[in-house]
């Protein structure tokens, strides 16, 4: 039994948290629910103590009636992954890349001196094949950078569970990972806890993720819990404000007109885009990767087109060739009637009728320019008419942000606000088409909502195409028209939105839709009256 | 604007050095090319202020005479290196994996091969000894490890969506590494220049007592240090005034070059 009784903390003065309570029962999921910077982390984070410098801790944290909080620091060594087991959210970065899987899991035993080295390294054997990484294909020798994404996140767990913790906490294991891999991946967690009799604190921003696994859930704001029960009965009554707003921005259904018209704006016939493959051998050149095969489609004007796949599957460098980046081994691609060339050959006229906004907030602006250079860049098509500034500020008006932005640096603003400049840097030629790769994948649901709410009028005002890239098929059923299913460099699957999600007729599409979480029907049933 | 305490330092520090060979072009105390071997390995007094050497020269004299010859090489050489370096990384870094880019990088890897001692013979072999083919050897040897450098950070640079919105937009390399890369990896370098600034005091200290730097009687600090080391148990005030003058002036370096890429970057000014 875990309970956490009114915890207070504070950084540098700043308060984080205030008056958390919550009692985690043994065998049991907690589901901790909230938008980033409420501070579930930092929840995480204080039973752990593994608090940044600076802070200042008040309350109980009892891990079997012992203080946590009174505890000295090789005390803590001692409980952490001994008792309480954490994943995190990036299993890119959570392993060590130069030691081999089987010793990053064996490590945890060898530092709690459960076990001598050889016994270790058989522990940490049975421990991979009971995440699921069974030896004759996952050696314990192996390294992360031969695992996938998913894989590592099971050498994790495999890393968290190794000395039977009371207390496992998963700090948004599946945010990074594909659809159906998250299905994996909360399949086992699911199957660990009944097995092994340990609790589980589920930390994720999906409310359908807690849906399904949680026993008990909590949902936090700005550092307090606003509501917490047992799940079915928190999510059919669901008596805070804040919890309601929070599960109406996640089925978020913006107005939306249908204004596709019968001429089209993007063509694609056959593409094909080649990859060289690296050498194995010295005097054998290897067959091309093929990352696109044989790919067409047609983008009415006014219309958006969802292309969902899971990562690898070839979206982004189908893009790339759309955007006249990359050239085509195969195919063609027509652009407004007009022929996209790659690289230089793709005249100026042309390239500024298609824009991109991507997924990363963070990574898609030059941190050492001003928002006025960032959104006017697109000008280095046109040449900067006399009047750029007034056009700059217009934009941003038209986003919905004000016009003194253009005088701050991008890190000033939020990922919502940057998503929005983003959106305006894209805008400010009137391009004809909008290609939105994951444009919403890396914000919370209530600004997730707003950007959506912002791109279906800006459809509706200026008559605007979207090709609209992602892995999240609630929001793809929610913008689009048509949609495209994409497996393997190829379209398997193609038709009127509604139409592809309630009667999918390819099975890979069909699994797709299986595997995303969903909040049973009956649950919501009575907000629907 | 508060400027950040190291910047205030290392500016102090260094415009210091900057006078004293400012100053040294109008004013020394007493005149380094005449030896007075009268009043030579004298402790220093109101006439001389840091005392003389083994032929009665001023040390304050030679120090800061001896500060142009060491400054000037190290400069040039650190510009050499930047002036070839980045733009050669830069190129490499646009065209990755291409020819351009192998050429580049296997010339960078042959000059490596080669230290700057074993350049610097083979320039002096060429056209005799010298201060400035001190600097040409430093400067060569420079020049790899910026475009290195350059490379490097410019690679991860390359990868960023803004560099593909700019592609978007039509932008060619030239323009996206000038406008884009350039402005942020510029911290990476200076904080290499200054490493390599004071690098490039040490070579020209090493080449000098070769005897391939800087000729006599042209003080420089690297000469002074190696003259002394016959003195380092007679007199170890040789040695320890011209290393204090290095280690202070690349202090001063460092700290100024740490305290600009902090001014530089306005996500870390605007923290302050």
């Amino acid at each position: 039994m875990i309970s956490l009784q009114a915890l207070t903390l504070a950084i540098h003065g700043t308060p984080i948290l205030s008056d958390v309570s919550l009692d985690i029962p043994q065998g049991q999921i907690f589901g901790l629910v909230g938008e980033s910077g409420s501070g579930k982390s930092m929840t995480a984070l204080a039973l752990m103590q593994l608090l940044p410098s600076g802070s200042a801790v008040g309350g109980h944290v009892l891990v079997d009636d012992t203080d946590v909080l009174t505890m000295t620091e090789s005390e803590m060594c001692a409980l952490r992954g001994n008792d309480i087991g954490m994943i995190f959210q990036e299993p890119m970065t959570a392993l060590n890349p130069v030691q081999t899987i089987g010793d990053q899991v064996a490590e945890t035993m060898l530092i709690h001196g459960k076990a001598s080295k050889s016994e270790a390294a058989v522990i940490a054997r049975k421990m991979l094949d009971r995440v699921g990484l069974p030896a004759n294909k996952f050696p314990s020798s192996r390294y992360p950078h031969e695992l996938s994404g998913g894989q590592r996140q099971r050498v994790c767990i495999a890393m968290a569970i190794a000395l039977r913790p009371k207390l496992l906490i998963a700090d948004e294991p599946t945010t990074a990972l594909d659809v159906t891999t998250q299905a994996q991946i909360l399949d086992l967690l699911r199957e660990l806890v009944a097995e092994e009799n340990m609790s589980l604190l589920l930390i994720t921003h999906d409310l359908a993720v807690v849906a399904g696994m949680a026993d008990h859930v909590a949902v936090m704001r700005r550092g307090e819990l606003v509501e917490q029960g047992p799940t079915e009965q928190l999510f059919k009554t669901m008596t805070h404000p804040y919890t309601k707003q929070l599960f109406e921005a996640s089925s978020h259904q913006p107005d939306r007109a249908d204004d596709a018209q019968e001429t089209p704006i993007l063509e694609v016939k056959n593409a094909i885009r080649e990859y060289v493959a690296p050498r194995t051998k010295l005097f054998h050149r290897p067959a091309p990767f093929r990352a696109v095969n044989d790919v067409s489609f047609t983008l009415m004007r006014g219309e958006s087109l969802g292309l969902v796949g899971e990562s690898g599957c070839g979206k982004s460098t189908l893009t790339r060739a759309i955007l006249g980046l990359d050239p085509l081994q195969g195919g063609e691609i027509h652009l407004a009637g007009e022929p996209v060339l790659a690289g230089e050959h793709m005249p100026a006229s042309l390239r500024q009728k298609v824009q991109i906004v991507f997924q990363d907030p963070y990574g898609s602006f030059n941190p050492r320019h001003k928002v006025q250079r960032l959104v006017m860049e697109p000008f280095h098509l046109t040449k900067a008419p006399e009047n750029a500034r007034n056009r700059v500020a217009k934009a941003l008006e038209t986003v919905g942000m004000k016009a003194e932005a253009m005088d701050r640096y991008i890190h000033e603003f939020s990922g919502g606000q940057r998503q929005r400049i983003a959106i305006a840097r894209a805008l400010i030629l009137r391009p004809d088409l909008i290609v939105l790769d994951e444009a919403v994948s890396a914000l919370d649901v209530s600004i997730r909502a707003q950007i959506l709410d912002l791109l279906a009028d800006l459809q509706t005002r200026l008559g605007l195409s979207y090709l609209f890239i992602s892995h999240d098929l609630t929001v793809v059923r929610a913008i689009t028209d048509r949609v495209l299913v994409m497996q393997t460099g190829q379209i398997v699957e193609q038709g009127q939105t509604e139409q592809v999600f309630t009667a999918p007729k390819h099975p890979y599409t069909q699994q797709l839709l299986n595997a995303a979480p969903q909040i049973p029907d009956d649950w919501l049933e009575t907000k629907h009256a | 604007m508060k400027l950040p305490i190291q910047l205030i330092s290392g500016i102090i520090l260094t415009s210091i050095f900057i006078a004293a060979v400012a100053l040294s072009f109008v004013w020394t105390p007493h005149d380094v090319t005449i030896l007075t071997i009268a009043d030579k390995l004298q402790a220093p007094s109101e006439k001389y202020w840091l005392g003389t050497d083994h032929f009665g020269r001023d040390m304050l004299s030679m120090l800061m005479v001896g500060a142009r010859t060491s400054i000037a090489v190290a400069i040039v050489a650190v510009g050499i290196g930047i002036g070839v370096g980045v733009p050669l990384g830069l190129m490499a870094a646009a065209n990755r994996g291409s020819l351009l880019d192998e050429v580049i990088m296997r010339g960078n890897d042959l000059i490596f091969a080669f230290p700057s001692l074993v350049i610097a013979i083979l320039i002096t072999a060429v056209f005799g000894p010298s201060a400035l083919n001190a600097i040409l050897a430093i400067g060569i040897f420079n020049i790899p490890v910026f475009a290195r450098v350059t490379r490097g950070a410019a690679l991860s640079v390359w990868t960023l969506d803004y560099i593909l919105a700019a592609r978007t937009c039509g932008k060619r390399a030239l323009r996206i590494s000038v406008e884009h890369i350039l402005p942020n990896i510029a911290n990476l370098l200076i904080v290499q220049g200054t490493i390599q600034f004071s690098l490039g005091i040490l070579a020209e200290a090493g080449l000098s007592y070769v005897g391939l730097g800087a000729q006599p009687p042209t003080p420089s600090w690297g000469r002074m240090l190696a003259d002394a080391q016959t003195y380092i148990y007679n007199d170890p005030r040789l040695a320890f005034l011209p290393g204090i003058a290095i280690v202070m002036m690349v202090l001063g370096l460092n700290l100024m070059g740490d305290g600009l890429r902090d001014l530089l970057d306005p996500r870390i000014r605007r923290e302050r």
